[in-house]
């Protein structure tokens, strides 16, 4: 793994990779049952949560329907509290107004809080080609990014890393790049969170500049909102002289007041705490209190794109939360990394896309990475109906690609199915073939399924593709038609 | 065209046709549970959170005795007669780091997430004394609790900035076992009072 997600191949082969690291299976079962029973257990807790749902919901639906009103208005309200404001259509404009804010500071480096946006659009590849060095101040983003890694977990990026690998990394790279760990590291925990908290004061200490995302933005007062736990984000948010916040423009909420339902429904469907230990929000420049120069990034970067989207829109309400990974079967199998973004699992599956357009291998391979089982949708505190969204960006795939492919052995094998479903007689024909097959299969079949059915392992040929990842169960060695004929649709009592 | 023209326009060309007229349910109340301020304490002490309550006279005699030998940074209108206790002065975040201990007030307590919530008026002080000593010691009022969140937003000036903290800074990162105090105070001492 290198830290760049940049020509990652497609999802069927980097699950395949994934799903043969039992040491990466093992922790990601772990720690997404782990999240999962403290979320249930803190959601139960609601009375009302379905109700609390269709709020957060409704608020976030409402801003993304009238949101370039909202947009002004935010403007206008950051710029009355003495912010400044910018625009960015894509990543590499966005990029470069924090490299220039950054120079115009004459520093070469900055601190930074996790940020789901600042990791989507490079920003920390594209400074340090700059020669500004930005140092991630998470715990586990210090760890993915010493590890010189990527993250695999949208809340716990490091998630796929054991103790003995962290304390392996903090010794190995620390020293490299600031205060290094003491040589006494153990791989306890707590030695091994101070050994953090020790190398990243050094830095919050002296940072000139931060830089930030926001979990919600709120339009009339021009506020920002950071969610966080370690208090890393209060540091880079309170200690440096120059703030520069890098904010999706589908952040948005309307009124201070909207944020009720959302500060309700985050932390419980995140971490499965009632709230977390932190939650920081600004408005602008205060006088005598925390950075004195302000900047916000309004960043589109294929959100527009989304936002065109009458069923994909939905996702623009999310506020990141990864319930919906901690739940999936699929994510808990093969981890992040295989999603090949910044965003994996279920809503990684149909936020890239969107963000994306299908046109490319590796994100057109995403919405298949589902098993469309609607636990995501259950646990989403949003009521973002991934399944729905999935099935209709498959359908965007398929159309993509209609014209520039070969055709696939799926489609070849659908165009023989329906001439032989369209005429009896062929299909009597096929059947026996089949019935033949059955019994050849069965016999020589590597794999029973539940039930004692007989199933075949992996075919060769074109066939392969689908076996890969799945048991195919051996067809009966009699079709329907035939035991009709045969017992007269069972009147000659004839079981064989 | 600006980044900034281009992005609206993209945005309204995305949403033609689309009403924005969207039915919004009034997010729902907790159920009023009676005894507000247990409940505060409770769920404070939930977090890892020390926990003293205290009547009116005591405060002072309390938060001595929590501070102990420590060097205390106070904001500049806490209030209470601390001995050695330096007042905030505008300090670096150096010259905070040398500092043990801060006492503050809050501005709002929720008893349902057991959060204070400081606003960082001359009783609380700027929002870097809170964050690097080690110790942050909140004198919160039983008058000040409220139940839930949509109460404590009513309440609060967004315009001020805001710091809502819920149990010591704390991490899962390392094989989801939960460390206190990452970067933020690793203790939390909330004296009630009242
Ligand atoms: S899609 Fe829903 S469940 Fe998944 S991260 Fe976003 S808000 Fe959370």
């Amino acid at each position: 793994m290198t830290g760049t997600f940049v020509g990652m191949p497609a999802f069927p082969t980097a699950a395949r990779q994934a799903l043969g690291d039992t040491q990466l299976r093992r922790n990601l079962a772990h720690a997404t049952h782990v999240i999962r029973d403290k979320r249930a257990k803190v959601v139960a807790e609601v009375e009302d949560w379905e109700e609390l749902r269709l709020a957060g919901a409704g608020v976030k639906e409402a801003a993304l329907r009238d949101l370039a009103t909202h947009l002004e208005t935010l403007e206008a309200s950051l710029v009355r509290a003495g912010a400044t404001v910018h625009w960015a259509r894509d990543a590499e404009e966005a990029c470069a107004i924090v490299a220039e804010v950054t120079k115009a500071h004459g520093v070469d480096e900055v601190v930074k809080v996790k940020s789901m946006a600042t990791a989507e659009i490079g920003l920390n590849e594209a400074l340090e080609a700059e020669g500004i060095a930005a140092w991630e101040t998470d715990l586990a983003e210090l760890i993915v990014q010493l590890g010189d890694d990527l993250p695999s977990h949208i809340l716990v990026p490091a998630i796929h890393r054991n103790r003995a690998e962290i304390r392996e990394i903090f010794l190995r790279r620390m020293g490299d790049v600031g205060r290094p760990a003491p040589a006494d590291l153990t791989d306890e925990p707590a030695v091994l969170a101070a050994a953090a908290r020790a190398h990243l004061r050094e830095k919050f200490l002296r940072a000139r500049v931060a830089v930030s995302g926001a979990n919600f933005a709120v339009a009339d007062t021009g506020t920002l909102v950071v969610v966080e736990s370690e208090g890393n984000g209060r540091m880079c948010l309170t200690l440096p002289e120059v703030l520069i916040s890098v904010v999706g423009i589908e952040k948005v909420v309307a009124t201070w007041a909207d944020l009720d339902p959302l500060l309700r429904l985050l932390p419980r469907s995140s971490t499965g705490e009632r709230m977390n230990p932190y939650t920081s929000t600004w408005s602008g420049v205060t006088p005598g209190d925390g950075p004195q120069e302000v900047h916000v990034v309004l960043l589109d970067n294929g959100r527009t794109r989304a936002l065109a989207d009458d069923v994909g829109r939905q996702a623009l309400r999310c506020i990141r939360c990864s319930a919906c990974l901690n739940v999936c079967p699929v994510y808990e199998r093969v981890g992040g990394h295989a999603y090949g973004s910044v965003y994996p699992g279920p809503i990684g599956a149909i936020l890239n896309p969107l963000l994306h357009g299908v046109s490319d291998e590796q994100t057109a391979s995403l919405p298949y990475a589902s098993s469309l089982c609607g636990a995501c949708f259950e646990v989403c505190p949003v009521r973002i109906d991934i399944p729905s969204v999935l099935v209709d960006q498959r359908a965007a795939v398929v159309d993509y690609h209609r014209a520039d492919r070969v055709p696939k052995a799926e489609a070849v094998a659908m165009k023989a199915a329906s001439w032989a479903f369209s005429d009896s007689r062929r299909l009597r024909t096929a059947e026996r073939a089949s019935g033949l097959a059955g019994r050849v299969l069965g016999r020589f079949s590597r794999t029973t399924l539940p039930g004692g059915r007989a199933a075949a392992g992996r075919l060769p040929g074109p066939a392969a593709g689908w076996t890969g990842a799945r048991d195919l169960p051996a067809p009966p060695e009699e079709s329907f038609r035939d035991w009709w004929d045969r017992t007269d649709g069972g009147r000659d009592g004839g079981a064989r | 065209m600006s980044a900034r023209d281009d992005i609206l326009r993209d945005v309204r060309q995305a949403l033609a046709g689309v009403s924005p007229a969207v039915d919004v349910p009034p997010a729902p109340r907790a159920p009023d549970r009676g005894g507000l301020v247990a409940l505060f304490l409770e769920r404070v002490e939930d977090y890892r959170a020390v926990v003293t309550r205290c009547a009116a006279d005591e405060v002072e005699q309390v938060v001595r005795h929590v501070l102990g030998p420590a060097r205390a940074v106070v904001p500049p209108a806490l209030g209470l007669d601390l001995p050695g206790a330096i007042v905030d002065d505008g300090f670096t975040a150096t010259e905070l780091d040398a500092y043990d201990a801060v006492v503050t007030r809050a501005a709002v307590g929720i008893a349902e997430t057991g959060t204070v919530v400081l606003d960082h008026r001359p009783d609380q002080g700027r929002r870097a004394i809170t964050l690097v000593p080690d110790l942050h010691v909140c004198v919160v009022d039983a008058g000040q609790v409220v139940a839930d969140v949509p109460d404590a937003i009513a309440l609060l000036d967004p315009a001020r900035p805001l710091t809502w903290i819920s149990g010591p800074s704390a991490t899962s990162d390392i094989e989801l076992d939960r460390v206190e105090g990452v970067h933020g105070p690793r203790t939390l001492h909330v004296v009630l009072v009242g």
